[in-house]
């Protein structure tokens, strides 16, 4: 192969690399466009059964019940505009509490309730993305 | 007066570093002129001050410290004058403006370095390289005069300081940042030397092999670091896991992904003379990755547990370094790659080939990661909030992920220069059928076992297997400690992947409430909760659970997982109790109480997990092996050519 056409096969073989990425990442993003909701978000429309995604808001008050099983809580998540039903089966972050911020990651259900498998709580040690610290920041200021 | 001193050395340092520039430049001007010897000898004397005067400011900085003078802003806000003595010295680094002190300090020691070992360059393109060390560093060093001066005054001085964030009071985290950034201004070395060659067109083998040893120093680093903080993740934060594809990994990911690529093309360019160009690309992304990561970590436009500073006007500093260094080799690049000559070529099938391969999966790989860590900044920027997660990474990695696993499989079985398929088929066939075998195995025996984590850990049974053909019947003893190297990094590689994919396969999770005296079952352990206590450490205090644990019929042990209570801060972390077996790893967590007397006790049973940091130990062992094998090489034909 002469050198000319080694370097357009390397430069085109970079050119598909780039590509690939993009594409594979584009696809994946697809089903990440919806990934975050709050519950005014998903108030009286369809949900999203089939995927793991985020559910961010405040803990409503009073609304924490310790199931008899001793490691399953429920709990409502609200934002204001509306509650969703949490069910949550773990241990649960320190700074969890009533009243506080939190983002729960898992699946709606099809009664639009939503069964989590993991909480971030707000300052939990664990990284929580700064548009979900965001909106938490939004729906404390409509409580007040 | 220390802190005086420490801001006096900080400002002549950079007095150094200018004056550092202007000498380069001329020295580079004047490269064919004979008596530029003594303006050389100038050059890399300045270079060695300015690494001297940084490194004397840090000490002080660290001297500030350990006297816990709360007099100083920085010590009051990030110190205690209760902490043991290791996290004082840490505190030093644990916080924004310690830390880009660090980062300058590291930067302008390995300048000096360059000015005192490098001796194999043409004497224009060392002081070109030089000049191109001494501008990063000018950038950083107004950073630190203009917007983050560590050593500003507090008065009147605290009474006591804050404390240091209890997540950070731990022997790995206080070494994990030093070590990231050895590797993040390792790649500035590598940069400057892609700048010197593109400024002096003096691309080649020569420029190549000056580079190497930097790159391999700073991928070791990263290697390290990257482990390092994989592990603090996972035994500290209590969630179990080792990745969280949390932005703040991902930024020093990414200088690994560039840095292991520029690896193994820098190889090519420095024993072959190919990739040239691809090769300086690769050099300038790089240390891109770097400045990016500082950036992410360093701008505060992150939440997140290693992101602490939160202060806008020093991200946009931060962001026009990025742009002029970045910005100004780009166009460097983009006008001069035109008179990178053709190096010499190769056939698609060969050792080359397999590591454009590499290369290129790598930059799939890299760009993926990139896409995924900034499309949610960008996003935001324009009013959409949207959140990326493992679910995203996972979907669109694991394939590149498994294809790179098989090039690196192939690439230690190929011939440099050519080679043909029928001969790779008859080399690859051990390999092959080790890898054919074990997937049989598995997929017979772990009926259960996730379809992706069987093809993982079969393709790594066939890596390890391709992995050690270069020294299979091969002298041992006369075998270059290089190739050692090269097969060690690779095992690392299969030993990482199998233990990433164990863990995801076969992992067992229990989560119980249970009083005193009852006990739970996981995997093969049956835990007893023997007891309740409270203990007290130098800033904390917890409550512990004592855990009998016994498998099968084997002798009893315990495990005491904390629930901690730090008072400066007021903050409680979870401290977990892991036992190291030679099959895995037993993970145990202390969650809360309930009115009835019931604990709630979180437990894992991860076979093979501890291959994660095994396999990442290996890597970076194997880059120390090539590094010590290439410089004692290099400095063998040194003195062959000097004698001949």
């Amino acid at each position: 192969m002469k050198a000319k056409h080694q370097r357009l096969v390397l430069g085109l073989l970079a050119l598909g690399a780039v590509a690939g990425a993009a594409g594979l990442a584009l696809s994946a993003l697809e089903d990440q466009a919806a990934f975050f909701y709050a519950p005014g978000d998903v108030a009286g429309k369809p949900v999203p059964t089939d995927k793991a995604v985020r559910l961010g808001g405040m803990v409503a008050a009073n609304s924490i019940v310790r199931q008899p099983d001793g490691v399953s809580i429920a709990f409502v998540v609200t934002d204001g505009k509306a509650n969703v039903p949490v069910a949550f089966r773990g241990v649960a972050p320190d700074l969890f509490k009533e009243g506080s911020g939190v983002v729960a990651e898992g699946k709606f259900n099809p009664d639009g309730s939503f069964t989590a498998d993991n909480l971030l709580a707000k300052h939990d040690e664990r990284y929580m993305p700064p548009q979900v610290a965001g909106k938490m920041h939004k729906t404390e200021t409509l409580d007040k | 007066m220390i802190a005086e001193a420490g801001l006096a050395a900080l400002w002549l340092a950079a007095a150094f570093a200018l004056v550092q520039l202007m000498v380069a430049w001329g020295a580079a001007k004047h490269g064919a002129n004979p008596n530029v010897g003594t303006l050389m000898t100038a050059l890399r004397r300045i270079a060695l001050v300015q690494g001297l005067l940084a490194l004397l400011s840090f000490a002080l900085l660290i001297a500030l410290f350990v006297r816990s003078d709360m007099s100083v802003e920085l010590v009051a806000a990030n110190s205690h004058s209760l902490k043991p003595l290791i996290y004082k010295v840490s505190g030093a680094w644990g916080n924004h403006e310690g830390s880009m002190l660090l980062w300058v300090t590291v930067l302008a020691v390995a300048g000096a370095g360059v000015a005192a070992f490098e001796r194999r360059l043409a004497a224009g393109t060392l002081a070109a390289t030089l000049g191109a060390q001494a501008a990063i560093g000018l950038g950083f060093y107004a950073f630190l005069a203009f917007a983050s001066n560590p050593f500003v005054r507090l008065n009147p001085a605290a009474p006591d300081g804050q404390g240091l964030n209890p997540l950070l009071q731990d022997p790995g985290l206080a070494f994990h940042p030093p070590t990231l950034y050895l590797g993040y201004v390792g790649l500035s070395v590598a940069f400057s030397f892609a700048v010197g060659a593109l400024v002096m067109r003096d691309v080649g083998p020569a420029f190549a092999k000056a580079m190497r040893p930097w790159v391999l120093g700073a991928w070791i680093f990263l290697t390290i670091g990257i482990t390092a903080g994989s592990y603090w993740a996972y035994y500290e934060l209590g969630w179990g896991g080792w990745w969280f594809w949390d932005p703040v990994e991902n930024a020093s990911l990414m200088p690994w992904l560039a840095a292991t690529a520029l690896l193994h093309s820098v190889t090519v360019l420095a024993t072959r003379d190919g990739l040239r160009a691809w090769t300086l690309m690769l050099a300038l992304v790089a240390f891109a990755m770097s400045m990016l990561g500082t950036f992410l970590v360093r701008s505060g436009i992150l939440v997140s547990v290693h992101a602490f500073a939160v202060d806008p006007t020093r991200g946009t500093f931060i962001l026009a370094l990025l742009g002029i260094y970045i910005g100004g080799a780009l166009a460097l690049f983009g006008a001069r790659v035109g008179t990178v000559t053709q190096g010499s070529t190769f056939q698609l099938v060969s050792r080359e080939g397999a590591l454009v391969l590499n290369n290129l999966l790598l930059t799939v790989i890299l760009g993926v990661v990139f896409i995924g860590t900034l499309y949610p900044l960008a996003a935001q920027a324009a009013g959409v909030q949207l959140s990326i997660g493992a679910p995203f990474f996972n979907k669109a990695l694991v394939p590149v992920a498994l294809a790179l696993v098989v090039a690196t499989a192939a690439g230690p079985l190929l011939r440099w220069r050519r080679d043909n398929w029928n001969a790779l088929a008859k080399r690859a066939l051990v390999p092959t059928a080790a890898a054919g075998l074990a997937f049989a195995l598995l997929f017979a025996l772990a009926r259960g076992a996730h379809f992706t984590s069987v093809v993982a850990i079969a393709l790594s049974v066939g890596l390890a297997a391709a992995s050690v053909a270069p020294v299979a019947r091969r002298n041992l003893r006369r075998t270059p400690l290089h190739v050692w190297g090269m097969v060690i990094a690779h095992l690392g590689v299969a030993t990482s992947i199998a233990g990433m994919a164990a863990d995801s396969a076969f992992k067992v999770e229990r989560l119980a409430a249970i009083q005193v005296g009852q006990n739970v079952t996981v995997g093969p352990f049956r835990v007893t909760l023997a007891e309740i206590r409270p203990q007290i450490g130098p800033n904390w205090s917890a409550l512990e659970a004592r855990l009998q644990v016994r498998r099968g019929e084997s002798k009893m042990f315990e495990l005491l997982p904390q629930q901690r209570f730090f008072s400066t801060p007021p903050t409680t972390t979870n401290e977990a109790a892991i036992t190291t077996l030679l099959d895995g790893q037993l993970y145990t967590i202390l969650g809360q109480g309930d009115d009835q007397g019931r604990w709630q006790i979180r437990l894992w049973w991860k076979p093979f997990v501890t291959f994660i940091w095994l396999g990442g130990g290996l890597i970076a062992l194997g880059g120390l092996l090539a590094l010590i094998g290439r410089v004692r090489r290099e400095r063998r034909d040194a003195e062959t050519e000097a004698y001949s």
